[in-house]
């Protein structure tokens, strides 16, 4: 949505789209989608299931099914490279390197025959060319980063003897091995229990702060993005709605689905037992996406045939602060 | 506490089972899912039951529909005795009590129809013939807010808010007092969890209903419920009304649960108390107080060896007195 203003952002992803080919016919999974991340900048993608946001990390990896997955159109730069240009070796040399990759559920993330120190020194051997034995020591050594209690032992073990938080380190561990750039988290907490989740927001804050590195963070939960985002994009059925600072976002709301999005969650000091807010309707089949706005079917209000038609601009409302100019949802 | 007044009684209920090992398969030792818990529910009111995974929410919620056979302890329903040695439960508790399951997807069968589906209950209990039971499944339907041609369709063709309503109408069949709600809205995104919220609140006022709703997502069982109980390791911890557990947490468990939700607004400034590592595990549970060795309290010795009860500290507000958890 901006022409780059500075050279200096680590992650620029520009007027991506994306599509899968089903057998019912192209279904547009993210449709232009801009963002940055800056240097040491945590960047939020919030939004419902189905909204594009793992897409959108599994694309900046080049992970897409192959071939129903295929990006016509947009740029992807890296320090300045664009990765879709990449050959798969140039790839290959980028992802767990430059760009770790945390998933939501660790036991699918983790292989179950191979012990954790194998796995975790996977990334050195293919990375850093190391010896087998250096490269145990090594995961040994990040596994006591992430605070894993006696890893020597814990490095001989297999994934299903830990527990969920474990496990969710353990693949931490892997993402930070070679202390990447850009750690791309999707939904890292989902999984997990609230006790939990606060253990390993804290880690990934703390490890984040030693390695210099950005993050980018996917979650459903607008309580994960006010604690630990400086910036946050809101997705909805394939395209961001909202982007702004998280102060900003919360505080000041534009979309007519942010404000439902942030209205819609029990809080703790709200009144009980009353009517929440809900956003009627779901999200809207991928296959029966318009161009222009698509929250109007589930906004409640009505809408001019040229608004649902055609493409819809983005407005800076206020300084770094975005919204797709729908003049019905958001009031640019 | 007149007896009338409570729906359900739960009285030292203890689920225990049993770990076999070695060449014979014999029990070596058990694990305590649920360890001497007791709760009350009162009538048309819902009571929230919030823990960690592991910690024995759904064993305890097994046990009260008969899906789950206890090791000892007492249930009673409007004051009867459901658990009998020997015995299933009475058949008019099994139609009185009804549970709604977590994920809408894995509960419902795929390859029954909708109207199938809801109709079941019905047929088991021997309620009315058929054009009576079709008429009831549109009617119930409809209460959940699902158009009536959605009988003659397949689970997999509704999405998971709209699977979550339909075995609401299930649960609903026979006309229950009381619902179990096991993680009802956990697999929903956040503003179909909110619609699904609405119709349970809405459902409850309109057939006077008595929830026992049980999740992890703290700011979801303070907003349906008037007493909640914090559960740890097949015990409960403290029980209270939502205000009171709130506003004045009493265990250590409790206190550090609350802060670790992330609250949804960046301008709080965030004082965490992390609890380290996990839920310890119910076969080999600590000596003492459970929770207070995980966090390795100074005062943890002083609980080994002692029984923990539960203490009315102030009305209607229990904890287990622990003396390492519990200040004061």
């Amino acid at each position: 949505m901006t022409a780059p203003k500075e050279r200096s952002k680590l992650l620029q992803v520009s007027d991506l789209s994306v599509s899968f080919e089903m057998d019912e016919g192209e279904a547009q999974a993210l449709d232009g989608v801009n963002f940055e991340v800056g240097h040491g900048q945590t960047l939020g993608l919030v939004g419902e299931s189905g909204c594009g946001k793992s897409v959108t990390a599994l694309s900046i990896m080049r992970l897409l099914p192959k071939p129903m997955g295929k990006i016509p159109t947009g740029n992807i730069l890296f320090e300045g490279v664009d990765l879709l240009q990449l050959s798969p070796d140039k790839m290959r040399e980028v992802r767990g390197n430059e760009i770790g990759m945390i998933f939501q559920e660790p036991m699918n993330a983790l292989n179950p025959v191979k012990r954790i120190g194998d796995q975790i020194g996977e990334v050195y051997l293919l990375h850093h060319r190391m010896q087998k034995k250096d490269a145990w020591d090594k995961s040994v050594e990040m596994l006591e980063k992430v605070g894993i209690p006696s890893p020597r032992t814990r490095a001989m073990e297999y994934p299903h003897q830990l527990s969920g938080g474990m496990r969710q380190r353990v693949v931490i561990a892997m993402a930070l091995a070679c202390s990447p750039k850009l750690v791309i988290a999707d939904e890292p907490t989902t999984a997990l229990d609230v006790t939990v989740q606060a253990q390993i927001l804290a880690l990934l804050d703390e490890l984040q702060k030693s390695l210099r590195s950005s993050v980018l963070l996917i979650t459903h939960d607008l309580g994960v993005i006010a604690e630990t985002c400086d910036e946050v994009c809101v997705m909805y059925a394939g395209r961001i709605v909202e982007r702004a600072s998280t102060q900003e976002l919360f505080a000041n709301p534009r979309h007519a689905y942010t404000r439902g999005l942030l209205s819609s969650i029990p809080r703790l000091d709200g009144v009980p037992k009353t009517k929440l807010v809900a956003i009627e309707g779901m999200v809207p089949s991928l296959s029966e996406l318009k161009p222009g706005c698509r929250f109007a079917p589930r906004s409640g209000l009505h809408h001019p045939s040229e608004l649902l038609d055609e493409k819809l601009p983005y407005r800076e409302i206020s300084p770094d602060h975005w919204v797709e100019a729908c003049p019905v949802c958001s009031d640019s | 506490m007149s007896e009338e007044e409570n729906i359900l009684s739960i009285e030292n209920l203890r689920v225990y089972f049993p770990v076999r090992g070695g060449v014979f398969r014999r029990s070596k030792g058990f694990c305590k899912a649920v360890d001497g818990v007791s709760l009350i529910l009162k009538d048309g009111q819902t009571l929230g039951l919030v823990g960690e995974s592991g910690c024995g929410k759904s064993t305890l919620a097994k046990t009260v529909v008969g899906l789950i056979k206890p090791t000892s302890g007492s249930v009673k329903f409007k004051g009867n005795e459901v658990l009998r040695s020997g015995r299933s439960m009475p058949k008019s508790y099994r139609r009185e009590v009804q549970m709604v399951f977590q994920d809408p997807a894995e509960s419902l069968n795929s390859r029954h129809t909708v109207g199938a589906i809801v109709r079941e209950p019905l047929e088991i209990h021997g309620m009315g013939n058929r054009d009576q039971q079709n008429e009831r499944v549109i009617h119930l339907l409809e209460q959940v807010g699902l158009p009536a041609s959605c009988s003659t369709r397949y689970p997999f063709e509704f999405s998971g808010g709209q699977r979550q309503r339909i075995g609401i109408a299930r649960s609903l069949a026979l006309n229950p007092d009381m619902l179990l709600l096991d993680e009802p809205v956990s697999a929903l995104d956040v503003s179909v969890q909110s619609q699904v919220l609405n119709l349970l609140m809405e459902l409850q006022n309109k057939l006077g209903l008595s929830y026992m709703f049980i999740a992890h997502d703290l700011a979801v069982v303070k907003h349906v419920s008037d007493m909640i109980a914090v559960m740890y390791l097949g015990k409960i911890v403290e029980i209270a009304s939502a205000e009171e557990l709130y506003s004045n947490p009493l265990h250590n468990y409790t206190k550090a649960l609350i802060s670790s939700i992330p609250l949804p607004d960046p301008t709080q400034s965030t004082s965490k108390v992390i609890i380290p590592g996990d839920v310890p595990s119910p076969i080999n549970p600590p000596p003492g107080c459970a929770f207070g060795h995980r966090v390795s309290s100074p005062r943890y010795p002083e609980s080994i060896g002692e029984i923990l009860e539960m203490k009315e500290i102030e009305k209607n507000h229990w904890v287990l007195a622990c003396p390492c958890c519990v200040s004061g």
